[in-house]
């Protein structure tokens, strides 16, 4: 076997599919997981801030206990490794009560959802002509509606297998809050589809690298970086060319889409203000109250990569994907492709500091408080929108 | 009586949540910028930060020996600290001066004199019932050891913890 026969191998289509695939999928998740422990770490240290204390600053790496003289001291940074560790190294415990089988099952099927819904999301423009999503599928955004409404089931699985009164609460009422928050979650988006003519997120990538990010519609069609560096003096009529009156007044139903996506993620993910399934006070630890060590850890895990991949389609949807402005995309260099990825995690990064900056901000709801905002506020408000958005694209062209 | 709960009414802002959530947002980011540049932080970073200076005078640390101004043990042996130990942290071997001894008048002093400091609940007993006032609670509060046996104060470390109190009691000395 020579190279060139390997690597004319590795070159035809079918195959070049099957091992990209693969490869990115690796790093992806890879680099997910290790965001998701990241960001475990900067809740610990940002809630810790937020109430003028500390936080985990010590744990580096213990040299001294391998034999080393002194210890690497990394401001707390080892946390992110020995949380886990903990985590793996206690007893998994099984309570005699339990239903065996749907306790095991349940937080693997928190954890998988989230997972899934990454093979869809655009994390970057391309890398060598290779395009940086797993899966280019059609129906992208239904496919994440419909894989991430699957984690309800774990969650009340742990619920109901666990026989024990808090966690079946804590089962219930996430069943009710999820159901609830999807109906608006669905709805929100309904505008961008109108708007982007597409479910496909490289499309509405795509359109939103074109037209300006759908919340910050300021980036007229036309404008590029070659247009700035070549011909200075068109900017200006340019930015007048492409501005238009349309564009201009979807902002406002765009703008309230965003806003009841993000909430309706935060409850989907249950996070604070909506963490009524797992409110300490009220249900000791909700539905993981009788779960342990690696288990534990799944749902714990479970819930982070769920923010991450829920702030991945916030980006994706509303927030411009892998583009910034000015810089191109993969296709002018590997460079550009590199920093489109990078662009991406920063924006998730960014999301994934506000979800934690609200959850140290916000007290809970109550449970009835949830349901209102959810049935009477947002319900209504994404099926108004959706008209409103109609109307524009009907009667205003410009 | 029943007490009426007045139900204030709420103006549109406060209704649709998004200014209140927004002014709470701005605090925690005010108390988030002031903590990452270290200012406003109340925690006290315990090993190399210490409250030692701030202990009030009757402050309960560990129980101690006291040796005179002469350098001479206090302690006569009595046991009366050994005895009236709730938890039975103390264990005295008490030890005759022998009559040949300059000594003699003394009696009796501590062969060995041991503190259990993993049984001790700093009650600060041994103290008020000593009547040679040789036991005081010294402010040392953090006794650690690696096994039961390194908890044990024995005499050496008791008087090197307690040091010199010069005071009332004068029983070495020669005139009394």
């Amino acid at each position: 076997m020579d190279t060139a026969l390997i690597l004319n191998f590795l070159n035809t289509p079918w195959v070049f599919l099957i091992w990209t695939t693969f490869l990115k999928s690796f790093i992806l998740l890879n680099l997910v997981l290790g965001l998701v422990s990241v960001t475990v770490f900067a809740e610990r240290r940002v809630s810790a801030f937020i109430q003028d204390r500390v936080g985990p600053n010590r744990v580096g790496i213990p040299m001294t206990l391998l034999g080393g003289k002194k210890d690497i001291f990394l401001w707390g940074l080892g946390q992110m490794i020995v949380d886990p560790l903990k985590l793996l190294l206690k007893e998994n415990f099984q309570p005699a009560s339990v239903n065996g089988f749907y306790y095991w099952l349940a937080p693997k099927l928190v954890m998988i959802p989230p997972v899934l819904v990454l093979a869809v999301l655009p994390f970057g423009s391309s890398l060598f002509g290779v395009q940086m999503t797993i899966a280019d599928l059609n129906v992208a955004v239904l496919y994440i509606f419909a894989i991430s409404s699957l984690s309800v089931y774990g969650i009340t699985l742990a619920g109901w297998a666990s026989n024990s009164k808090f966690p079946f609460l804590g089962g219930i009422r996430s069943t009710s809050q999820m159901i609830s928050y999807e109906l608006s979650m669905g709805l929100s988006v309904v505008p961008v589809f109108m708007i982007c003519g597409s479910l496909n997120l490289n499309k509405i990538v795509d359109w939103q690298v074109e037209n300006g990010w759908l919340v910050a519609p300021f980036w007229p069609k036309g404008f590029s970086v070659d247009l700035l560096i070549h011909h200075p003096s068109a900017i200006l009529s340019t930015f007048q060319a492409g501005l238009s009156l349309q564009r201009g007044l979807l902002w406002i139903p765009l703008l309230i889409s965003f806003v009841v996506f993000l909430v309706s993620i935060f409850a989907e993910t249950n996070r604070l203000p909506f963490d009524l399934p797992e409110a300490e006070q009220e249900l000791v630890g909700g539905y993981h109250t009788e779960y342990a060590s690696m288990n534990f850890a799944l749902f714990f895990l479970g819930e982070y990569a769920a923010m991450l991949a829920g702030s991945g389609a916030i980006v994706s949807l509303f927030l411009g994907g892998w583009s910034c402005p000015f810089i191109p995309d993969g296709s002018q260099g590997w460079i550009w492709g590199l920093v489109n990825i990078l662009v991406f995690f920063g924006k998730i990064s960014a999301l994934l500091l506000f979800f934690i900056w609200i959850r140290w901000t916000l007290p809970r709801f109550r449970y009835d408080q949830l349901m209102k905002l959810g049935w009477l506020g947002f319900f209504p408000i994404a099926l108004a929108n959706i008209f409103i958005t109609a109307l524009i694209l009907a009667y205003i062209k410009h | 009586m029943a007490l009426i709960v007045n139900r204030p009414k709420l103006s549109l802002a406060e209704r649709c949540y998004l200014p209140a959530i927004f002014s709470g947002l701005v605090i925690t980011w005010n108390h988030l910028k002031r903590a990452i540049f270290n200012k406003g932080i109340v925690t006290m970073q315990y090993p190399e930060q210490k409250w030692d200076a701030n202990l009030p005078d009757w402050y309960r640390g560990a129980p101690t020996l006291v040796a005179d101004e002469h350098g001479k043990d206090r302690c006569v042996a009595c046991q009366l600290c050994e005895f009236i130990c709730p938890p039975r942290a103390i264990t005295i071997k008490p030890m005759e001066i022998p009559s040949e001894d300059k000594w003699k008048k003394v009696e009796k002093r501590p062969d060995e004199f041991d503190i259990d400091m993993a049984r001790c609940i700093y009650c600060g007993l041994c103290e008020e019932v000593c009547p040679e006032q040789a036991i005081f609670l010294r402010k040392d509060y953090s006794i650690t050891g690696l096994s039961r046996a390194d908890m044990v104060h024995d005499k050496k470390t008791l008087y090197k913890l307690g040091g010199v109190r010069t005071g009332l009691v004068f029983k070495w000395n020669e005139l009394k």
